[in-house]
Order: C-alpha cells, then structure tokens, then sequence
C-alpha cells in the first residue's frame, strides 16, 4: 500500500472510530512496551549481578585514592612543589599532621601498602614515621622529620608520593604488563628478573592456540564422520562426543590426574609393556603437557559440535560431482570439501580459543609451574599477593582481548546462532 | 559412507586407517571417562591399578571410597549445599529467562541485538574475570560469603543457557496457533497454558537442566564468592585435589558420570519429544 | 545449623530463616577463623571445648587462615564483619593492625597473669606482645626427610644436606613462596643465621639466594598447601620437604610414617590470635580464658607447637594420645633451637611484595 493509495481511499476505521494506521501504531506500540517489559526485570537482574561488577572491576584497576584521602593535606602542600629539591617547611608540616591523624584514624596503613607496592621499603618509611610524629611537639618540622628516617631528605620519595596523589592511576595496568614509573615518573620496563606477567599473556596466547589447532586436527575428523554417517548410528556416535561435554569438568580434569601422573595409569601400562623401566617414569602432568592435554580434551566438543552443524549442510552429491569429473579423492576434499567447511573452522577455533585463554581451574590443576595460564595470576594477585588493583588491571586486559574475539566471532556467526549440543 | 564399489586400493586403506583415526580419538574422548569408573571400586589408597585389580580378584576392589564419601560429613554437607545453590539460581534463571525469551522473540522488540549480546555475556567473559569483578562488588555491598551472593552469581551464569534455549524453541514456533486459539475462544491465559507451554515446555526444561548443571559444577565463582558454609562438591573435589588425592574423588567422579550420562538422556528425551510435537520430525 | 534440613521446594524461604537464625542466635556464638586440619583440632581440644562446656556458647570454626588478611580486608570494605576472632602470623597482623582492620590490644589488662602472678607483658616471650597481637604458638618451618631415602650412615642434619643434590639424591618439596626459601638459601650458602636479613636487604644478597636456589631449581617440586609435604614424603614423590613441624609431627607420631626433622636452621615464627575492628567486647572473656597458662599448655598435649608464654613452657607434658614426651619435639627445646632463625616479620612487611614478584618470575624463568 502506497502513500498514494492511501491519500485517495477512504480513511479506514476501527470498531471505536479510530483511523486504522493510528490503530496499528498503537498495537504496535503496546506490543513495543509488552516485550521490553518481559525483558526488563532479566536486564535489571544482569545489570546489579554481572554488568555492575564488571563495570566496578575496571574503576578498581585505575582507582588510587590512597594518597590522595588519606594525606590531603601534604597532597596540597606539594602544589607548585619544583620536583627538584626537598619540599620546604609547610609541606613537611602538613605531613607530620597527615601522618599522626592517619596513625590515630588507622587510615594511614593503607597508604604505606599501597605506596610500598611502588618502592619496596615504603610501608616501614611511613608507619615508623606515623608513630613517631606524634612526639613532634612544635616545628621545625622538616628537620625534626628527616631526623626519623633520612629517607625523607630523598627527593624521589616525595617524588612518589606526588605521582600517586592523583586520584587515577596506570601503575596497575603498567605493572601488569612488566613496565613501571621510573624515579623521575617515566614510564620504562621494570628490571629483568621482575617481569613475569607478559611472558605469562604470550604463554597464554601460544599455547591456547596449540590448544586450538589440537581441537581442529582431532575434532575435524569426527565431525565429517559424525555428517557422513546414517543418522542412526551418527546419533549414538554423537553421544561419545556430548558425554565429555556434560561431565563436570573437575571430573575430566581429575581423570587426566589419575592417568598422566608419574604413579598413574598410563606410566604404569608403559612400565608393564617395558617401553620405559619404572626409575624412568615419564613427567605428562604439572607441565605443559598436562595443560595441553586435558584442555584439547575437554574443549574438543566445543570444535566438534560447530564444524559438525556446518558439514551436516553440504550436500554429499558436490563431492560426487567433483569425483565423476575426474578429481582424485585428495583434490575433491581439498578443492571442494574443505572450503566450504571453513565457516565451520573459523567458528569452531574462535569459540575454542576464546575459552581457552579464559581457563583457570584446569592449568591450575594439571599446569604445574611451567603449564600456568595468566588467569592463574588474576587468582594470585587476588588471594595471596592481595594486591587487588593489579588483579582488575590483569583482568580488564583480559576482558578487552575477549571481547575484541567476540565480536569478531559474531561477525563471523552471529550470538543468535550460538548452539548448545 | 560405506566404501565404493570404484574405489582403488589406495582409497580403501584410507578408509580404513580414516576409520581406525577417529576410532583413537573417541578412544581420547571418552575412555578418560572409563578408565576412572574401575578405579573408584580400588580397595587400595592408590590412583592406580594395583595387581589384584589386574588379575580380578574380588580383594582388589571395595566400597570403601564410597563408604567414605557416603559417610563424611564434609561431603554431604557440600551435596546439600550444591543441591540448594543449583536449585534456587535454577529457579530464578528459568523464570527470568524464560519471561525474557518471550519479550525477545517478539518482533517488535526494540534493540533486539544489543540486549541479546548483553543477556550472551555472562557465557562469553571468562569465568575467572566474573568471579574477580563479582568478589569485589559483591564485598562492596556485603554479599560475599553468603548463600544469596552464590545464588545470584550462578543465576546470571545460568541465564545465558535458559535463553538460548527458550529463543531457539520459540524461534521455529508457529503463532498461527495462538491465533487459532484465539479464534476458536480461548482467553490469552488459556491460550498460555493450552498452547504456548506444553510447545515451549521441552526449551524451559532443557535450558534449565542447563542452568543447573553449570551451578553443579561450577567452581571458580565459588571459590571466590562463597565462604566455608557454602562449601559445594566443587569446592570440596578442587581442595581434595589440591591437598591430598584420594580414591574418594573418583567416587565422587565416577557418581558424576553416571549423573551426566542420566542428564544427557533426559536432554535427548526432550529434543526428540520437541521434534514431535513440532512436527519436524516423524515420531 | 538443625534448621538446614530443608526440603527443596522451600529453599529459599530457608535460606532467609537461616540467616535470620543466625542473627539471633549470635549472642552466644563465636566464629573463629583458624588454619584448619590438625593445627584447629588441637584448639578445638585445648580452647573451645573447655569454653563450650563453660559458658554454653557456640564456638564455629572456619578454615580461612591462609586467606585471612584478604577476608579481613573485603568484610571490612563491605562494612558488615563476620569473623569474631582470626587466627594470624605476625607480618600479617601488623599490617592488618596498620590498615585498621584490627583492634589494638592493651595486653595487661586483657590476658591474665601468670600463675605466680607474672604480668602478661612479661610473661610472653620477649618481642612477640605487638601493638593488635596477642601471640599462642612458636611454630617453625623445617625440612623434613623420609629416613626411608638414605642409607643408615648417611642421614642429613644439616641445611647444607639439603642443598646438596649429590650426596643427598632426591626430589625436594618447597614452599611456592620467596619466605623461608631465601633465609635458608644465604645459609646453606654459609651467611651466618644473625646476617641473614642484612644480606637479603642488598640486591647481591638476593641474587646470591637466588643463585644458591638455582642449584636445586630442577629438583624441586613446588607445594601450596601445608597438607602437601608429609603427603609427599610419605607417597616417596620427595625425599625432603619444607613444612611446619607439627604437620611432620603428627604424620610421624600418629601414623608412624619415618618422617625425621633437620632442625638445623629452622625458621621459627609465631601465631597467635587478632581481633577484628567491634568485636572486642564480644571475645573478651573467651580471649581471656584461651590465652592463660594452663590452656596454652594443654593445646602442647595436642600438636608439637611451643606455647609463647614462658609460665606454660614448664608445664608441657606428654602427647594426649600417644603419651610421647613432648619437650624434645618442641622448636623452643634447647637442641633443637641452637641454630634458628627468627623470621623477621617488618623485613618481609618491606620487601615481601617485590621479592614474591621476583620469586615468581624467577620461577617462570
């Protein structure tokens, strides 16, 4: 129906009088605010239990307000300081009171761990100074202080406490991949034997792509068998594949344990069969090996499962065309088959690789010291390090790397197609 | 693909060997899975076959490990703890799912793709990156260490599965019917109950068979949100695993498995059941 | 805890009558964090046991002492604290007790005298009263040795044994954390114990620990639990292996596993217990009770660690199952004692961040 048509037929009408397209537009419109309805009380629930904290981590892997909270007054101080020489007389005042209300409030700890995070030997400078600074009755106080520790007659301290007084910071993102603020606050790469973290992302990286080809050498196979084959004995195939992918992962993991360590299944079937004698038991776990092998295991129907539901589409008849009009077996596969599958392929490897770089319980079961992802740092610097901040930098990078696959992987095969078994 | 009558000698050994290939990498797949199930019934505190295993005497195996799982309170607080927790977060992603699913395979839903990403998401960041972002603000507003906190962090796990499901039921759904329905007199809660659920019912039941089996076995949120009341069977299979290995683990192993087989059996049920009533496949 | 049999369908309306019972109940229920294992069973004995029976209250332990400072941290922040009492190390405590996160402690007036009226300050060992610490226990790492490894007439005694991989073949297991390693590294590399801290605060001091480490770096399996070691050594995967002394102890006496300790050098720190910001009033009288002469004493009946108050030194006695004697199990005993390092709680405080960093790359290396 045209605008024409529409301007010389008579104004259609509803029941209650109302012009037809009014009518529509109002369904329409109820329709509109019916839906969003149904999904907002999810969208609320996703936004204070998932997005909020995601949100809130990446405020935390910049946030800083140590310094800033707790020695506002110093902070101020420092204002139009030189950063060449020692800060004068006011600045040392407005320390002694940051630091004897900061000792008496208990706030004063934090900025000694915090500060310490950047120069080793921070939190005693400050807490020692804290306790003693109440003794200072009257000034001059610059003196009085540098007699405490002569440590705060060295510019690059004050330099320190200047560069973390703002409110933002990227010593976290920086320390997360091995670089740091030098003494005169240029960004340089930490010393050699204090880098760990960006071998730990190409680590990472390498070995979820090897991971990934692993999966596609081994998952390619069974899913042209499982598309090749008459449905009833496929289905049967097809649970072989789906058992793994249902069974708790803690469980495969567990699995590999029993079969890979140096008392396990498999050392003890090579000893029995006498390929290696028992003094020469083979290390298969707590290393590379072990992550790579319980990985590709239990991310293979993940590869399965996508280049399955491609091939499951091309007809069998191509490859009979190919071969009637006299190519080889090989060059029909490699001409005719295989590309058609690589839409399979390229979905497969990016969901395989996506998961992989994001796996945590498994290298941290099976990995070793040698077979550790960089998750397994977000972990540490979580639980035992508790350097909270690092932890969200590491992380956000992660997310960020994620997140650039995921929408490459939707470009290539959009959310709605994703397919659960 | 059975071998041609045309075929060379060359193409039937490779059809052969093909088959022996993927004969090895089913072997990979599953037999993991096999190997632990003799194992658990070891009478002796070792990961291995011991030789009275090997040579089938009954003393080689027992029910020791599962006496000891069956009678550790440890472990049963932590079954009832995981049945509570994939319980209530199944019950709170079904229903939110499902009610989004209906808002969302409406045609006239606004920013349809956004909001799809959005709903995807928890499925797609790394469960580690969400354990850290929920342990920090759940800490912030005084959730962590309580059951409540576990619960909402595995619903919103849960929710991606419950709506990718219900969507994918609804998508090839035919609303002709409800029109039909409509037609013939029912009421649009009539026609609720009447038509839509029983046609839905198999998607709402498998997304959320989904979202309990992803709170079973979840671990790393756990880990990090929970506290020692919540202890579950991951919690407690990964500190096991950790510390001292013990044959109760693949007890406990060997009853997921069987767990796992039970579900994928339920799931296949519903697909075929699904099929059926859509008509897409003969029955 | 009776309420939680719940039927499924009710789930959630239990999981909100819990918590409501457990706000009501929580004028008589205590939950203490500890370390778990045989180390809290040996409090459950000695402390909360006779105080249940006391006073009627409720004593929950939660196993949560290694993630103790983080808890403490995010309850804090989150405004709403759970934990009534924390079983801590000193480094930890100080820098709890700097963040806020723990009430200071006037001990005199808090703990009891001794018996013969000993004030607290004097009575617990020198140094180990800190500003929110009130310590329990000397514990001490050691190296422990399956006898099983090595030939009658040769056994090792010494650090030096353990660095030496040609006379003394075998895996080692060691903690996978910079602490105690480096100490015993500069030693073995004949850095007397009392210079040990003053080597390790120059960079040649830590490059020399770290090149003394190498030389054993591809015999060491790496462990993070205190459960790992005495399982390692029983399952012959090591021949050593660092741990408390009182897990080798246990492992030794309880399930005759031949299990020796090479005291020499032992690092040796205490433990004892904090109280987390508001809830002084509530553990006061239990603080008061678990802290005196006698109590200490008794937990010494349970597992081989010292009591850090010298009034309960003298009344250690036998072992409550075994009967074995106790005295020479003890890191405080005399033998035992000649070559230890105190570990130096405001050096690792310092520089406990950037050599942990240091160590993990060293590992990853």
């Amino acid at each position: 129906m045209t605008q024409n048509d529409m301007g010389q037929a008579p104004v259609l009408t509803t029941a209650d009088g109302l012009p037809l397209k009014t009518s529509l537009m109002r369904t329409t419109r109820r329709h509109r605010i019916r839906a969003f309805l149904l999904v907002a009380p999810l969208l609320l629930f996703l936004v204070v239990a998932f997005v909020l904290p995601i949100l809130d981590m990446l405020k935390r892997s910049i946030e800083n307000p140590e310094v800033h909270n707790h020695m506002s007054r110093t902070v101020e101080a420092l204002e139009g300081w030189d950063g060449e020489s020692i800060p004068d007389e006011p600045v040392f005042a407005a320390l002694v009171q940051d630091l004897v209300e900061g000792g008496e409030a208990r706030t004063i700890g934090t900025v000694a761990s915090r500060l310490n995070y950047e120069a080793s030997g921070m939190r005693s400078l400050i807490m020692k100074t804290s306790r003693r600074a109440g003794r200072i009755e009257e000034g001059p106080y610059k003196a009085a202080v540098i007699d405490i520790d002569e440590d705060w007659a060295d510019v690059d301290t004050w330099r320190l406490i200047e560069r973390e007084s703002d409110p933002f910071t990227l010593s976290y993102y920086l320390s997360a991949v091995d670089m740091r603020y030098d003494a005169e606050g240029n960004i340089v790469d930490q010393p050699d034997y204090l880098k760990i973290h960006n071998a730990l992302f190409i680590r990472t990286f390498w070995m979820s792509a090897a991971i990934t080809g692993l999966c596609l050498v081994l998952g390619y196979p069974i899913a042209f068998l499982l598309a090749n084959t008459p449905l009833r004995y496929s289905n049967l195939l097809m649970i072989l594949v789906l058992l793994p992918f249902w069974t708790s992962l803690l469980v495969r993991t567990t699995t590999w344990i029993a079969i890979l360590q140096q008392q396990g299944v498999l050392n003890d079937l090579l000893v029995g069969i006498g390929l290696i004698s028992t003094d020469n038991r083979l290390q298969m776990i707590y290393n590379k090996t072990g992550t790579m092998v319980a990985m590709t295991h239990i991310l293979l129907p993940f590869m399965i499962l996508p280049l399955y539901s491609v091939m499951k589409t091309i007809p069998p008849h191509y490859m009979h065309a190919a071969r009637s009009l006299g190519a080889r077996p090989f060059l029909a596969f490699r001409r005719v088959y295989f590309p058609l599958t690589i839409p399979g392929i390229g979905a497969g490897s990016i969901l395989v690789f996506i998961l992989s770089i994001g796996y945590y319980i498994t290298p941290a079961l099976v990995g070793g010291q040698s077979g550790i992802f960089i998750t397994n740092f977000i972990a540490y610097h979580m639980q035992t390090s508790l350097n909270w901040g690092l932890a969200a930098a590491i992380a956000s990078i992660l997310l960020f790397v994620v997140i650039a696959f995921y929408l490459v992987y939707n470009r290539v095969i959009g959310v709605d197609n994703v397919k659960l078994g | 693909m059975a071998v041609p009558s045309y075929a060379t000698r060359g193409e039937r050994i490779w059809y052969y060997l093909f088959r022996v290939i993927c004969a090895a990498i089913f072997l990979f797949l599953v037999g993991p899975l096999l190997v632990i199930i003799p194992l658990s019934f070891n009478s002796e505190p070792y990961f291995t076959f011991t030789d009275s295993m090997l040579a089938l005497k009954p003393e080689g195996y027992s029910l020791r490990w599962y006496q000891e799982f069956f009678t550790s309170s440890a472990w049963l607080n932590a079954i009832k703890n995981s049945v509570i927790i994939a319980i209530a977060s199944t019950f709170l992603a079904t229903i939110l799912g499902t009610t989004a699913a209906l808002g969302l395979s409406s045609r006239n839903m606004p920013f349809r793709n956004t909001i799809m990403a959005l709903l995807i998401s928890p499925l797609i960041v790394p469960l580690i990156i969400s354990a850290a972002a929920m342990f920090f603000f759940f800490s912030r507003i005084n959730l962590t260490q309580t059951y409540l906190g576990v619960i909402l962090a595995h619903t919103a796990l849960g929710i991606p599965f419950v709506v990718i499901t219900v969507t994918a039921t609804l998508s090839s759904f035919d609303h002709s019917l409800t029109r039909a329905s409509a037609s013939l007199g029912a009421g649009p809660v009539r026609t609720f109950f009447k038509v839509i659920l029983p046609l839905v019912t198999p998607g709402v039941v498998s997304g959320a068979l989904f979202a309990f089996i992803t709170s079973f076995d979840e671990v790393v949120v756990v880990l990090f949100v929970s506290g020692p009341e919540q202890r579950t069977i991951p919690i407690q299979m990964w500190s096991g695993i950790r510390e001292q290995i013990s044959p109760t683990i693949l007890a406990v192993a060997t009853m997921m498995v069987t767990l796992s087989i039970l579900l994928l059996t339920t799931l296949e049920l519903l697909r075929r059941r699904s099929e059926r009533l859509r008509g897409l496949s003969p029955g | 805890m009776k309420s939680m049999k719940l039927t499924t369908g009710k789930t959630l309306a239990g999981i909100v009558g819990l918590s409501l019972a457990a706000a009501a109940a929580q004028a008589d229920t205590l939950n203490i964090v500890s370390w778990g294992g045989a180390y809290t069973a040996s409090q459950q004995k000695a402390y909360h046991e006779p105080w249940m029976e006391q006073t009627g209250d409720e004593i929950v332990n939660i196993d949560r002492s290694a993630n103790g400072l983080a808890g403490l941290r995010a309850q804090a922040q989150a405004g709403n604290i759970t934990w009534d009492l924390v079983d801590m190390l000193p480094a930890n405590a100080m820098i709890a007790c700097d963040e806020g996160l723990i009430e200071p402690i006037d001990h005199d007036t808090l703990l009891k005298a001794a018996p013969d009226g000993t004030p607290p300050t004097e009575d617990f060992i020198d140094g180990s009263l800190t500003e929110c610490f009130i310590p329990q226990i000397v514990y001490s790492n050691v190296i422990g040795f399956n006898s099983d490894a090595f030939p009658e007439d040769n056994q090792p005694f010494l650090m030096e044994d353990v660095f030496d991989v040609e006379n003394f073949p075998g895996k080692r297991a060691l903690q996978k954390a910079p602490i105690n390693n480096l100490e015993w590294a500069l030693v073995a590399d004949g850095v007397p114990v009392e210079d040990v801290y003053d080597v390790l605060e120059t960079e040649e001091g830590v490059q020399r620990a770290f090149a003394k480490l190498d030389t054993i770096k591809d015999h060491v399996i790496w462990w993070e639990e205190g459960a790992q070691p005495p399982q390692l050594l029983a399952d012959g995967e090591v021949a050593f292996a660092s741990a408390y002394n009182g897990r080798l102890f246990n492992a030794a006496v309880n399930e005759g596993q031949p299990f020796e300790i090479i005291w020499d050098n032992q690092v040796f720190e205490l433990d004892g217990w904090v109280v987390p910001v508001g809830k002084m009033d509530k553990v006061r009288d239990y603080l008061e009770f678990a802290t005196d002469t006698q109590r200490l004493a008794d937990q010494a009946k349970y597992i081989s660690y010292g009591p850090a108050r010298e009034s309960s030194a003298a009344r250690v006695s036998t072992h409550a199952e075994t009967g074995v004697d106790m005295k020479p199990h003890m890191p405080t005993y005399g033998p035992n004692f000649a070559t230890a390092i105190q570990k130096n709680d405001a050096f690792w405080a310092d520089y406990g961040d950037e050599l942990s960093q240091r160590f993990n790359a060293w590992l990853a290396r």
